[in-house]
Formats: C-alpha cells, sequence, structure tokens
C-alpha cells in the first residue's frame, strides 16, 4: 500500500463514518434521556427518503435537509408516543418503526410516481476545500477536503457533549435515564423530557439518512440505509454513551467499510459479499470485547411509573 | 429553650384541621400542627397512622380535603411540591431521590435553577463545601453516589435541601437504615440543623431517638392527634400507649432455659459471588434447639448471603452446613423443607408470598406437594381451607377469609400469613430475616412474641436484623455480621453494646477483643 491509497482509505473512512456519526449522535441523546434507539435505523431511511424525494421535486437540497429530518421526527414522534406515553417496550417500538419505514418508503416511492420507481439523480452536496488547511501534508487531503455534511456532523460532536455535560437540561436528560423519579423529586417532566428526546433523535438520524441519498449517493434506493443505523447502535455502546468516544467508534466501523471496499478491488479468491460482512463482523467482535464493560444509563428501556 | 420562648415566637409552620380521607379510610381527621423556628419536633406514629399522608399534605403530594397551612405567615393551598421547596420546604423521602451514576455535585445541581442553564460547578461545589463545613457534615462533592455508603448519601439529601434554602426539613424515617454511630451523627447534625433557626420534624417510631433529639413530639393514631407533648414532660411508656392505644410491655418475659442439642451447624462457610468478591468469611455457627442466635449488621454486609446459604437460594463455595447432623450444605431447598429448616426473607411481596394468590393458598406453598394437601394427582382444596382456617384464628390475621388475596392485606396481616406459614409448621430451624421489616409496634411485638413461643417449643433460631433494638430483645447469643463476617458472638449477659455498635460499623479489629 503506498502514500495515496492510505490517504485515500483514511478518507473513505471520515465519509463512511459521517452518516453513522449523526445517527449516533442522535441516539446517545435518545438513550441517555433512556429510550433505546432501535429504531434509528427506520428513521435514517425515512430522512434519506424524505430528503431525496423533496429534492427532486424542489431542486433545492437546504429544504431537502429540512424535510429529511422532518421525517425522522415524524418516525420519531411514534416511537416517543408509544413508549412514553402507551409504555410499550422499547426494542418491539422500535423495530416496528424500522419495518414501517422500510414499506412505507418502498411503497411511497412507487405510489408518489405513478406506480413506477422514478429514475433519481439528484444533485448532491459537495465537497469543499478549506483554504490553507486543505494543503497540510496527510492531513489537509484526509481532513479538509470532505463534503459540507461531514464538517458537519464531526463539528457537532462538541455541541452534544457540552451540552451533555455543561448544561442544567443535560444534567437533567441524564438524571431521567438514569433515575427518572429522582428527576422528577425536583420538579422535572420525565414523560416530556423523553419524548422530545426521543424526537430530537430522529431529526439527527434524518439528516444521517439526508447524508446517504444527498451526498454520497444522489438518488435513493429501496431499503438503501441497509443496517447502518445498527452499525451507529453499535458504535454508541463502543464509545459507551458518551459523544467523542462514539464519534472513534463510528471511526472505527467506518475505517472497516473502507478496508472491505478496498479489498474488494484486490482480486482476491473470496466471494464480495464476505467481505462486505466484515465491517459487521468487526462492530460485533468489539462489542463481544466492550459491551460487558459497558455500562449503560440504569433506567433505559424502563418505564416511568408516577407514584 | 425556655417554655416562654416558645409562645412568644409565632410558630414557622401552622396546620390547621386538616383531613384527608382515601375512600373509607380517614387517613387525617382535624389534625392540628405547629413546629417553630429552631424547633426539633417528633412525629411519632404506627404505620397507617397518618403520618405520611399528613406530611404529603404539607409538601403538596397530596391535596387535603379539608385545613388550611401557614408557612412563615403564608397560606400555602393546592401547592406542589416544587413550590413547596421554593417556599423553604425540604423533604428527605426514606427511599432517596439520588441517580447512583452521578457526582454530589451533580446530584445537587441538579434541576436547581441557581445552578444556572450553564452549570455553575465551581461555586456550587464551594457552597456544598461551605455547608457541609458549617452543619459537620463532611462530603466530597466530586464523589460518586453509587460509591457512597447510605449514610452519606442521606447527607447528600440534606444538603441538597439545606441549599436550597429549606428552612423547615422533613426527615422521614432518616435512622432505618443506618448503624449506631451513623445514628448519632446524624441525630447531632439535625440538632445543629435547628439550633441554627431552622426546624425539623422528625418521623419516625422509635422513642429513644425521640428523646434523644426532639424538642416536642406528637403522636398520632388512626389519623388523630392523641398526643402533644414537650418532650421534658413525656415518657417512655407515655409514649408507647399513646402511639399503640394500649399498654405494650416493652419487657419480654423470658424464661431462661438450657439450649439443647445442636440443630444447625456451619463449618466454615465462604461464599465467593460471580465476580470473584468474597462475600462470606469462613462463617462458623452452632445453634441448638431453644435457642436463639441474634445477628446485628448494617444492610449490605452479607446478610442476604448467609440466609441464601442456608435456605438453598444460593450454594457456599466453602464450607458444611449440617441439620441434626445431615449435611444439606448442597441440598435442594424441597430436601431443606423435609429436614424442618424454616425460612422468613425479608421482601414480603416477592421472596415470602404471591401477592396475587390467596391466603390459603400462600399458607400452602411449603406443603402443597404433600398429603393432605395432595391426593393422588390432585390438589385438596378442602385441606387448604381447613389449614387456612385454623391459622386465621391461631395468628389472629385479619382478613375478610381465607380466600382473600394476600396483596388485600396490610403489611402487618401479610407478614402474619408468612409467620403463620413458617412457624405453623414447627420447624427445627427459623431462619428469620428482618422479620419485622416495617412493621409497626404492635405486629412487630407479634412477630417477636411467635419467635419467642417457637423458642420455648424447642426450636432452633437465628435472627437477623439490622434493629439493634430487636437483636438485644430476643438473642440467647448475639453477634454482628460486617462485611461477610461474623464477629463477637457472645451470650447475652456478655454483650458489650458499645463494641456492638462499633463492629456494625465496620471496626473489626474489636472483634479479637471479646
Amino acid at each position: 500500500m503506498n502514500y495515496a491509497v492510505i490517504i485515500e482509505l483514511l478518507s473513505a473512512s471520515i465519509r463512511i463514518a459521517t452518516p453513522l456519526l449523526l445517527v449516533a449522535l442522535g441516539g446517545v441523546i435518545s438513550e441517555t434521556g433512556g429510550t433505546f434507539a432501535v429504531g434509528v435505523e427506520g428513521m435514517m431511511l425515512g430522512g434519506a427518503f424524505g430528503g431525496a424525494v423533496t429534492v427532486l421535486v424542489t431542486q433545492n437540497i437546504l429544504v431537502g435537509l429540512l424535510a429529511s429530518m422532518i421525517s425522522g421526527v415524524l418516525l420519531a414522534a411514534i416511537v416517543a408516543v408509544a413508549t412514553v406515553r402507551f409504555r410499550t417496550d422499547h426494542m418491539v417500538t422500535g423495530l416496528a418503526v424500522n419495518i414501517l419505514a422500510l414499506g412505507m418508503t418502498s411503497f411511497l416511492l412507487r405510489g408518489l410516481f405513478g406506480g413506477k420507481t422514478p429514475v433519481m439523480v439528484l444533485p448532491t452536496i459537495g465537497t469543499v476545500r478549506i483554504p490553507w488547511l486543505c494543503n497540510l501534508p496527510v492531513a489537509g487531503p484526509i481532513l479538509f477536503n470532505e463534503p459540507l455534511m461531514t464538517y458537519l456532523a464531526f463539528f457537532l460532536v462538541i455541541p452534544v457533549h457540552l451540552f451533555l455535560r455543561r448544561t442544567r437540561a443535560g444534567l437533567t436528560l441524564r438524571a431521567v435515564g438514569e433515575n427518572p423519579s429522582a428527576a422528577f423529586s425536583v420538579g422535572a417532566n420525565p414523560e416530556r423530557i423523553r419524548a422530545v428526546a426521543v424526537m430530537v433523535c430522529g431529526a439527527f438520524a434524518g439528516l444521517g439518512g439526508a447524508v446517504l441519498s444527498l451526498q454520497e449517493l444522489g438518488t435513493f434506493t429501496d431499503g438503501m440505509t441497509n443496517g447502518r443505523g445498527f452499525l451507529a447502535l453499535a458504535a454508541i455502546i463502543v464509545g459507551r454513551w458518551t459523544p467523542f468516544r462514539v464519534m472513534w467508534g463510528c471511526l472505527l466501523i467506518g475505517a472497516a467499510s473502507a478496508l472491505a471496499l478496498n479489498i474488494q478491488g484486490w482480486g482476491l479468491p473470496m466471494s464480495s459479499y464476505v467481505i462486505q460482512m466484515t465491517p459487521y463482523l468487526i462492530a460485533l467482535a468489539v462489542l463481544c470485547g466492550i459491551g460487558r464493560k459497558a455500562r449503560m444509563p440504569a433506567a433505559i428501556g424502563k418505564a416511568f411509573l408516577r407514584s | 429553650m425556655s417554655p416562654e420562648a416558645t409562645v412568644s415566637v409565632s410558630p414557622m409552620l401552622e396546620m390547621r384541621g386538616i383531613s384527608k380521607r382515601y375512600g373509607r379510610v380517614q387517613a387525617n381527621d382535624a389534625v392540628d400542627l405547629e413546629v417553630s423556628e429552631g424547633q426539633v419536633l417528633g412525629l411519632l406514629g404506627e404505620n397507617g397512622s397518618g403520618k405520611s399522608t399528613l406530611m404529603k399534605v404539607l409538601f403538596g403530594m397530596v391535596k387535603p380535603d379539608r385545613g388550611t397551612i401557614q408557612f412563615k405567615g403564608e397560606l400555602l393551598a393546592r401547592h406542589s411540591p416544587r413550590e413547596a421547596i421554593s417556599t423553604g420546604i425540604g423533604m428527605i423521602h426514606q427511599h432517596f431521590m439520588l441517580v447512583e451514576a452521578m457526582t454530589v455535585l451533580e446530584n445537587i445541581m441538579l434541576g436547581w435553577s441557581r445552578a444556572g442553564a450553564w452549570l455553575r460547578r465551581e461555586q456550587i461545589g464551594e457552597l456544598i463545601r461551605q455547608t457541609s463545613l458549617s452543619y459537620g457534615l463532611e462530603l466530597d462533592p466530586a464523589a460518586l453516589v453509587g460509591e457512597l455508603p447510605f449514610g452519606q448519601r442521606q447527607r447528600v439529601e440534606i444538603i441538597k435541601a439545606l441549599v436550597r434554602g429549606a428552612e423547615l426539613l422533613i426527615l422521614d424515617e432518616p435512622t432505618s437504615n443506618l448503624s449506631p454511630p451513623e445514628i448519632s451523627s446524624l441525630l447531632t447534625v439535625m440538632r445543629r440543623i435547628a439550633d441554627q433557626g431552622r426546624a425539623i420534624i422528625f418521623i419516625t417510631h422509635k422513642l429513644g431517638e425521640v428523646f434523644d433529639v426532639c424538642d416536642e413530639v406528637v403522636v398520632l393514631r388512626d389519623g388523630r392527634v392523641v398526643g402533644k407533648s414537650l418532650i421534658a414532660n413525656a415518657t417512655r411508656s407515655g409514649l408507647a400507649h399513646l402511639m399503640v392505644g394500649r399498654d405494650v410491655s416493652t419487657e419480654l418475659n423470658r424464661v431462661d432455659r438450657r439450649p439443647g442439642a445442636e440443630v444447625l451447624v456451619m463449618r466454615g462457610v465462604g461464599m465467593r459471588d460471580s465476580s470473584g468478591r468474597e462475600r462470606l468469611h469462613d462463617i462458623d455457627l452452632s445453634l441448638r434447639e431453644g435457642e436463639i442466635v441474634a445477628l446485628a449488621g448494617v444492610d449490605g454486609n452479607g446478610q442476604t448471603d448467609l440466609v441464601d446459604v442456608l435456605a438453598g437460594l444460593k450454594y457456599p463455595t466453602r464450607g458444611t452446613i449440617t441439620v441434626s447432623g445431615r449435611d444439606l450444605t448442597r441440598a435442594t431447598i424441597t430436601d431443606r423443607l423435609a429436614n424442618g429448616v424454616a425460612y422468613i426473607p425479608v421482601d414480603r411481596a416477592t421472596t415470602s408470598l404471591v401477592p396475587g394468590m390467596t391466603i390459603e393458598e400462600n399458607l400452602g406453598l411449603r406443603d402443597f406437594d404433600q398429603p393432605p394437601f395432595r391426593r393422588g394427582f390432585w390438589l385438596n382444596h378442602r385441606a387448604f381451607r381447613k389449614q387456612a382456617e385454623a391459622r386465621i384464628s391461631e395468628f389472629r390475621i385479619a382478613a375478610s377469609g381465607p380466600d382473600a388475596p394476600v396483596q388485600t392485606l396490610s403489611g402487618g396481616n401479610q407478614q402474619k400469613v408468612v409467620i403463620a406459614r413458617e412457624i405453623g409448621r414447627n420447624p427445627k430451624v427459623l431462619i428469620a430475616f428482618q422479620a419485622t421489616w416495617g412493621l409497626d409496634p404492635g405486629a412487630t411485638r407479634f412477630v417477636v412474641d411467635q419467635i419467642m413461643a417457637l423458642r420455648s417449643h424447642g426450636g432452633a433460631v437465628l435472627y437477623i436484623s439490622s434493629e439493634l433494638d430487636e437483636v438485644l430483645m430476643l438473642g440467647d447469643r448475639i453477634g454482628v455480621i460486617a462485611d461477610g463476617c461474623l464477629l463477637g458472638l457472645a451470650p447475652r449477659n456478655q454483650v458489650d453494646i458499645t463494641k456492638i455498635g462499633l463492629m456494625m460499623a465496620g471496626h473489626r479489629e474489636l472483634s479479637g477483643l471479646t
């Protein structure tokens, strides 16, 4: 492997990690508040779809990004109402939303365009070279020659971190995920806080989906998220629910994926499907190693009952 | 404080004619309560006497049917707990409202507007340090609450209330889970808080503590105030009488009896949990017929593991357990039952009873697979009913009938069902773990009397409790469990209470002195 290949590989890792990171940051917010973010796969797919269709109609990427966030929030609202108001099981509800999103996007894709899948070639969010910095050796081409949403995703790690650690609202959110009764006893409303956290998660996940359809591929295809939401969940566990560590988790998975793509070009006597499995296998292996030590929010998945 | 001073100051809190009815139960009936600055008021009463309802009304958790509350000259009505806090009332619940995964500092800042939207960690940390110094409540703001012992967590709750400006503190049975040294330090702190011009309502049913710290005491029974007195004019027996409504002889009539043959013998019993931690360290114990061995100890020092090992819920990793010479170290629970081991677990709602099942079913849970409760393949309901009727009258269980679900009974009557089932079998060995937990003095006395009765019938009893008074009252031999070790086991006439208190607090070196 020469210099150029390594640069390309690292740069690709960051690009692949971008949608995962957005979804994972949303997931961190939802799970910190005590709601399992299993539905992010569906919210991500919904966001990819909403963004793509909107851009197809309006040709405006900003409106498309907004639409992707709204799509994610709408799907998240289902999770919020079901888990908070009706105290359903978080896992089952999340999986239901995933299946719903898969079916509904495929249906709407055809339904909205007269029964046939439209050919979508969308304008994509372009790469922005940051002047001066992009000329740095090694770091320049890797870090400062990326699409806009990538910068945004990595930048968002900082405010999410500060929100959770340094603000009273973040402290209350963490308390709701650890011991909602304690938060309630000092005047917080755990139900409302959880619902809002899930919907914020939906916005993040929707945006993560838009990165796929509007930045990476410029189109929408059925089930295009293809398990990326679950990879983001793995990154959350690897990162133990803290934004910066979750970012490293996403980068790890991104690197594995980039490597897998690269290896496919080597012409090894191995099925490409097997190679495509590697990022998931790596995620699984890391989880087996770390998962047991991880301490999740104490009240995650548990409904809050006022006594 | 002289009586004149109390009269001249208008009280900080005045509750007048508070009434609250839940269905057919009159929880509070025209209750009056006054607390003045600088006063510690003891609120004494059995469970169900209306103490908690009254305090929930004060704290805004429950709306009263009638009555008024004046606090610092202002009328409090239809207020929420949040408003109660902001007017200066603080409540320390029996179950702490703390987040274990957070630091002391974070717990105190939680939901508090003065902590700032952008958290002011340094300032609040400094405030905590100052407050804890001035009240003698040593506390490290950076410590993780989950790693603090129980007494320290209580300090977090107290400081949380104090820094938020609580002038009236309600402490709901704050000494239940503390070791004797922790209790005396808490009482000192309470006194100091009152001396700084704040007031405290101290809810309890332990008479000794009332005399140690209170200025005045109010006794509730059946939702009414049945007595009110300055502490200087009160007597222990008088208060006990008021609280229970009848004479409770505080002395047991203990018949000295020579213990018989060894029944339960533990030799070098140790247990290591799945994470490799030693939960029990080489416990040696022999229990004889007609003898009660009572073990004191603060919760979480291995009591649970000890009873689990004896009851067969867990197996020891070392050592042997025999009952009347039979090795039961790894015997099944059924085997143990057949060999005369009975067990009263700590938690009525989960381990002892099936709350949704009826009294007769719960009473039959131990022997349902034996005749007469079994007839061939089928259960014999008539035998269940017959046993239940006998036990209900023998143990004076107050219930609508044998087919009443256990969850409809009061805590005291639920425990009577457990006692009736376990002692009714006439066991050779009874393991009783916190058998009076959450019971009021009347029901506690019933349990104690039944255990003494078993003793006079030659049963061997291992009585484990965090209530030192009970341990001292019941035990023929008395010891302490601390950190998984059995310490200082000695006959009752050779027991040194100070030493027991220190051992409970974890001073292991003292065990060598006995």
